[in-house]
């Protein structure tokens, strides 16, 4: 403990004593800008969690549903396997900035009738996509990892593969798997920034304005701050999860 | 009155490997068979192929009269009335021992949850586990985990059981609760196949022992013949080793 504090004073001091120190300050952390600009900002980011939210609601469903289609036993879902297979190659493989640009300029530009025209949906779509092919990753994983013998167990029973995927695998799974889901939503929580470039008014977008009329990087702090009051607590909470979980088995372990 | 369970010419290949080479048995309604025999010898496999878990390769499976092997059965409904209890238990570790009894009864019988709930404790009550209906697997002993799992199979109410190996898996002063299980059902009557490598309980409890030696069923008999006065040199080494082991 004194060490920490004895470490962090020193960084500091050097830090402060720098030569750099005064340019760097008035660059990145002018309390006046900070002051000025934290109120758009901080309406702004609420673009950035309202995309978030919803994204994350519909990945949690849609990503389960690729897993399990992907895990369908059998010669007559090949099909249906290789689907979800291509698309899971496919939206893991682009970058996601690219297909955003690509939803959120083309499907409006085509101007088809009934599809909406929305930036801020187009990038949600696209957010929603790829993190569905990463998110269904992890929950295949999950899904593997519950022993045949429990599979075995349900479907002696009588029970169907539906039914035994969704009384008995499926929630040992989904149980296994919260540390790297949450994992991902904190990763989908910092790229909803990237919907910025379609010229959605979101933190990024809001600092790059604020940031045109002041000659100063400030607002990007703001920006900075703000994600990290949300994806810190996450992380934390992340790592206490895998932390019991390691517990827990640990204390299975010693029982069987 | 038909058999409870016919196998007609059973293969079953995993790979190259052939683990059943040609089984044939006939189980009467109300009988008890033990399948004795070396690790590999095939009897697991012998009831998993009965209950539809493997796919077989060659061969016929009558259950109760109704061959379970022809394309398009439902395998889910032959499943309902067998029962299968494994050597590693397999209950649901993130369900209650009341839950992982209801699970059948309610989801496949569709039996009213209160209904299922009423007949799962006075199972559990019969088997002296009332009082870890609330508990998580994890929380019991081995023996208590392999009754449970005994029980789960029952609440199906199965017109045939099938035992595989059922007391490997636990520590020697755990295995006699789980054979007392076994006894009372087959005093009860229940139609039972049994894997087994506790050769004192098979001479004790079966009405016809089988000795399975490389995938198939190389002598069957009366129980007090098979251990007493084997016909195959095969299974008077079996038996020898498993004396010279100090377990008959």
């Amino acid at each position: 403990m004194t060490s920490t504090i004895v470490f962090i004073a020193l960084v500091v001091v050097l830090v402060v004593t720098s030569s750099g120190w005064p340019e760097v300050k008035e660059a990145f952390f002018n309390r006046e800008i900070f002051r000025s600009s934290f109120g758009e900002i901080a309406s702004a980011f609420l673009i950035n969690v309202k995309i978030f939210c919803i994204a994350e609601a519909i990945v949690l469903v849609t990503a389960l549903g690729v897993a399990v289609l992907r895990g369908l036993p059998g010669p007559v879902f090949f099909p249906v396997r290789l689907l979800a297979i291509v698309y899971v190659d496919f939206f893991r493989g682009i970058p996601t900035i690219l297909l955003i640009y690509l939803l959120g300029f083309g499907v409006p530009a085509l101007q088809l009738s009934g599809v909406p025209t929305s930036e801020l949906f187009w990038g949600t779509v696209s957010l929603v996509l790829v993190y569905t092919a990463y998110v269904s990753e992890v929950y295949r994983s999950g899904i593997e990892s519950v022993h045949p013998s429990q599979n075995a167990a349900a479907r002696s029973l009588g029970l169907s593969h539906a039914q035994a995927l969704r009384h008995v695998v499926v929630p040992q799974a989904v149980r296994r798997v919260v540390p790297p889901l949450l994992n991902d939503f904190i990763g989908l929580q910092k790229d909803t920034a990237l919907v910025g470039v379609l010229g959605v008014v979101e933190a990024f977008k809001q600092t790059q304005i604020d940031q045109a009329s002041t000659f100063n990087f400030t607002p990007g702090v703001v920006a900075a701050v703000l994600f990290l009051l949300i994806t810190i607590p996450l992380t934390r909470f992340t790592d206490y999860l895998v932390a019991r979980e390691r517990q827990r088995r640990q204390a299975a372990g010693v029982a069987a | 009155m038909s058999d409870a369970l016919r196998v007609e010419g059973l293969h079953k290949s995993f790979g190259k490997t052939e683990v059943l080479r040609g089984i044939d048995l006939i189980v009467a309604e109300h009988e008890v068979v033990c399948l004795i025999g070396a690790s590999g010898s095939g009897k697991s496999t012998m009831l998993r192929c009965v209950n539809l878990l493997e796919p077989i390769d060659a061969g016929r499976i009558v259950v109760a009269g109704r061959d379970v092997t022809t394309n398009g059965v439902d395998v889910n409904s032959v499943r309902r009335g067998i029962g299968i209890v494994f050597q590693s238990f397999n209950l649901f570790p993130h369900m209650t021992v009341l839950r992982n009894v209801t699970l059948g009864p309610r989801k496949v019988l569709h039996t009213p949850a209160s209904q299922a709930e009423a007949e799962a404790v006075e199972l559990l009550t019969r088997f002296g586990l009332a009082d870890k209906r609330d508990e998580f697997p994890d929380r019991l002993s081995g023996g208590q985990q392999q009754r449970a799992a005994i029980v789960r199979a029952l609440a199906m109410k199965p017109q045939l059981m099938l035992l595989d190996e059922v007391t490997s898996a636990l520590d020697p002063e755990l295995v006699a609760e789980v054979l007392e299980v076994i006894r009372e059902l087959a005093e009860g009557g229940m139609t039972m196949v049994i894997a087994t490598h506790e050769m004192g309980f098979a001479r004790d409890i079966a009405n016809r022992v089988c000795f399975l030696d490389d995938g198939v069923i190389l002598e069957q008999g009366d129980p007090e013949q098979i251990f007493s006065a084997p016909r195959e040199e095969r299974t008077r080494q079996f038996l020898q080793r498993i004396i010279d082991a100090g377990r008959l």
